[in-house]
């Protein structure tokens, strides 16, 4: 589809229009760090933010969501959630986790309720302009984004944005603006600029091999004595799974309401790292050590999933390297210390 | 606002995965102190006739859900029977339901005992360590069933004590038939206990697994598999022609939740029936 130019005025005018008819999510700064949150004006957007303590992921698995409700005499009935939605400003390495999302739910067998909430929701991304202190998503071939979203927002040196649109849902959300005027070609040179230097820049920290590699990598290195050494430190706290663009495991659990007649069953983020989390009736626990937890959490970033789903499903946003207490959860430094110092 | 957005949207409940199935208890049988046999009616034409070595998500308002193999095979369709140890939140909530008490199933889940397949015209050598008897018993079932269509067959089970060795009749059953071969053990005998002691592996020593080929079903406690299968390697029972049912937490059944991993599979989907050959490199198999 086309690319269009937006003055940051007229942007922030758009945004306000749409949040008369929808509910808009975006980058919200608090106390110097940022988060996703449901907007009333568009002054409160940051839209220069470099990465928010939790991914949008919430808002499409949320933490805790009703996934039916049910009666004591043995009737369940589903609920679906549809809210329609603007998701503001996803950078792009957010962007490429939700889509890795979208084919977990949908590919083999359908998530209704993931995908209900999906379907309601229309993303507008953002490229950055600032880096976050752990982002190396330059490593990953995630620091641009070519597909998912339905607007994609470039910021232009001086003033104003590029403003492409990829679906029609997207095309729809530019309804109550005037007609855009076109990308001049310069503009466009200016993106492309743009994309070239976040790939450059967005590598805090540097991969010492190709994100392809890392499959094979694995494969040779499962006894690795760093499993056991970094884990040593583990608090099994699961923070790497909570802050975890990519992150979708699920606990499911039943609530009862006081009456005792009518409850819901609910869906709950659950985390790999987390104790309990391979556990069965009776006690036995098929990953007791740590080492195991945490050596699986690579795995299934970096060959698990990629083997089912064919892409990485690490997408260099830093944040569990921010969240992780002892510092031990830095994919950068486990990966490069397999690859050799 | 949109009015709509307020409200959740009712959804279709054949699109959702996670939505059960009404079922009905036809009977209970309390088998031992701690296990409890249920005989299940699913009417809805959407949940198919459980195949040998599946389980099924078996549901409690308010109490959760809990993975149960099936433990019969029958033609009846949409009959089916789980064996229920009392050991969880949602198994002894189980035990204290009646019959014609209703409950929820998603299902059947998972890949199979190749009995109309690969396991055809073969003789067979079923290994049962305590509550494993229950998914490898609707083998047993089908293969009795068309007992034909197969070669010798073998079954040794393995209990922790007499007093918890399941499925009695069918025990008896075995022992008196003449068309197959039944040997059974315990760990710790008892003051009334005549027959063996000893694990599992003990009863090996008695079979002569030489002269034929053979193909060998494992389901028992983690323990008992790295022994067991040590037994068949010397016997020289090939790798592809051992079949193993692993258990693992499950909560979703459909392959997203993540619980049930071994290495890269899904014991849900994956199996929780696998050919030992697909699971000899991967080191949380067994």
């Amino acid at each position: 589809m086309s690319v269009k130019q937006i003055s940051t005025n007229m942007l922030r005018g758009w945004i306000d229009g749409l949040l008369l008819q929808k509910t808009v999510i975006g980058p919200v700064q608090h106390q110097g760090h940022f988060r996703f949150e449901s907007i009333t004006s568009s002054d409160q957007l940051a839209l220069d933010y470099d990465v928010t303590d939790l991914p949008p992921k919430k808002f499409l698995l949320p933490p805790r969501e009703v996934m039916m409700t049910f009666r004591s005499s043995g009737e369940f009935q589903s609920v679906m959630e549809f809210h329609p939605f603007v998701l503001f400003g996803v950078h792009p390495y957010d962007m490429i986790a939700i889509n890795q999302m979208d084919r977990v739910f949908s590919e083999k067998l359908v998530d209704i309720h993931y995908l209900t909430r999906r379907n309601a929701c229309s993303i507008v991304a953002l490229d950055p302009v600032a880096v976050a202190p752990h982002n190396f998503s330059g490593c990953m071939g995630t620091a641009t984004v070519e597909k998912g979203w339905d607007l994609l927002l470039t910021p232009l040196p001086q003033d104003g944005y590029l403003l492409e649109i990829g679906t029609e849902k997207g095309n729809t959300l530019l309804h109550s603006i005037y007609e855009l005027p076109d990308a001049s070609l310069d503009q466009l040179q200016l993106r492309e600029q743009r994309w070239n230097q976040n790939q450059k820049s967005m590598r805090r920290h540097e991969l010492k091999c190709a994100p392809d590699d890392l499959p094979d990598l694995l494969e040779q290195n499962y006894d690795h004595p760093l499993w056991q050494e970094k884990s040593s430190q583990c608090l099994s706290c699961g923070a790497c799974n909570i802050v975890c663009p990519t992150c979708y495991c699920f606990d499911i659990q039943d609530e009862v309401d006081w009456s005792l007649e009518t409850g819901v069953r609910c869906r709950a983020w659950d985390g790999c790292l987390l104790r309990d989390f391979a556990e069965v009736a009776g006690g036995h626990n098929f990953r007791k050590q740590s080492a195991e937890r945490y050596r699986h959490r690579f795995y299934r970033k970096a060959s698990y999933l990629p083997k089912r789903f064919g892409e990485i499903a690490c997408v260099g946003c830093g944040r569990c390297i921010s969240a992780c207490i002892p510092n031990i959860s830095n994919p950068v430094e486990v990966y490069n210390q397999l690859v050799g110092e | 606002m949109d009015p709509q957005i307020d409200s959740p949207v009712i959804g279709h409940p054949s699109s959702d995965i996670y939505l059960p199935h009404p079922a009905l208890i036809t009977s209970m049988c309390s088998l031992t102190a701690l296990d409890m046999l249920f005989e299940i009616h699913v009417p809805s034409p959407e949940v198919h006739t459980p195949s040998p070595g599946q389980f099924v998500e078996v549901s409690l308002p308010g109490i959760g859900e809990a993975p149960i193999s099936v433990c019969s095979f029958s033609n009846h369709p949409h009959q089916f029977q789980i064996l229920v140890r009392r050991i969880g939140n949602v198994t002894q909530a189980l035990h204290q339901l009646q019959i014609g008490k209703s409950i929820g199933i998603r299902g059947p889940f998972g890949t199979t005992f190749p009995v109309d397949r690969e396991l055809r015209k073969q003789n067979i050598l079923f290994i049962a360590g305590g509550l494993g008897l229950a998914p490898l018993r609707s083998a047993i079932q089908y293969v009795l069933h068309r007992r034909w269509d197969y070669g010798k067959l073998i079954i040794l089970y393995g209990s922790r004590t007499p007093d918890e060795q399941l499925f009695l009749e069918d025990l008896h059953d075995w022992k008196s038939r003449k068309d197959l071969t039944y040997l059974e053990t315990v760990d710790r005998g008892g003051p009334n206990w005549k027959g063996r002691v000893g694990v599992i592996t003990t009863l090996f020593s008695l079979l002569n697994l030489e002269d034929d080929p053979w193909s060998a079903i494992i389901c028992g406690p983690p323990v008992m598999y790295s022994f067991v299968l040590r037994e068949l390697r010397q016997r020289q029972i090939p790798n592809e022609l051992i079949y193993v049912s692993l258990e693992r937490r499950m909560k979703c059944g459909v392959g997203m939740c993540g619980h049930c991993q071994i290495n890269g599979l899904y014991v849900c989907q994956d199996g929780p029936v696998f050919r030992y050959k697909d699971l000899i490199h991967l080191q949380e198999a067994l």
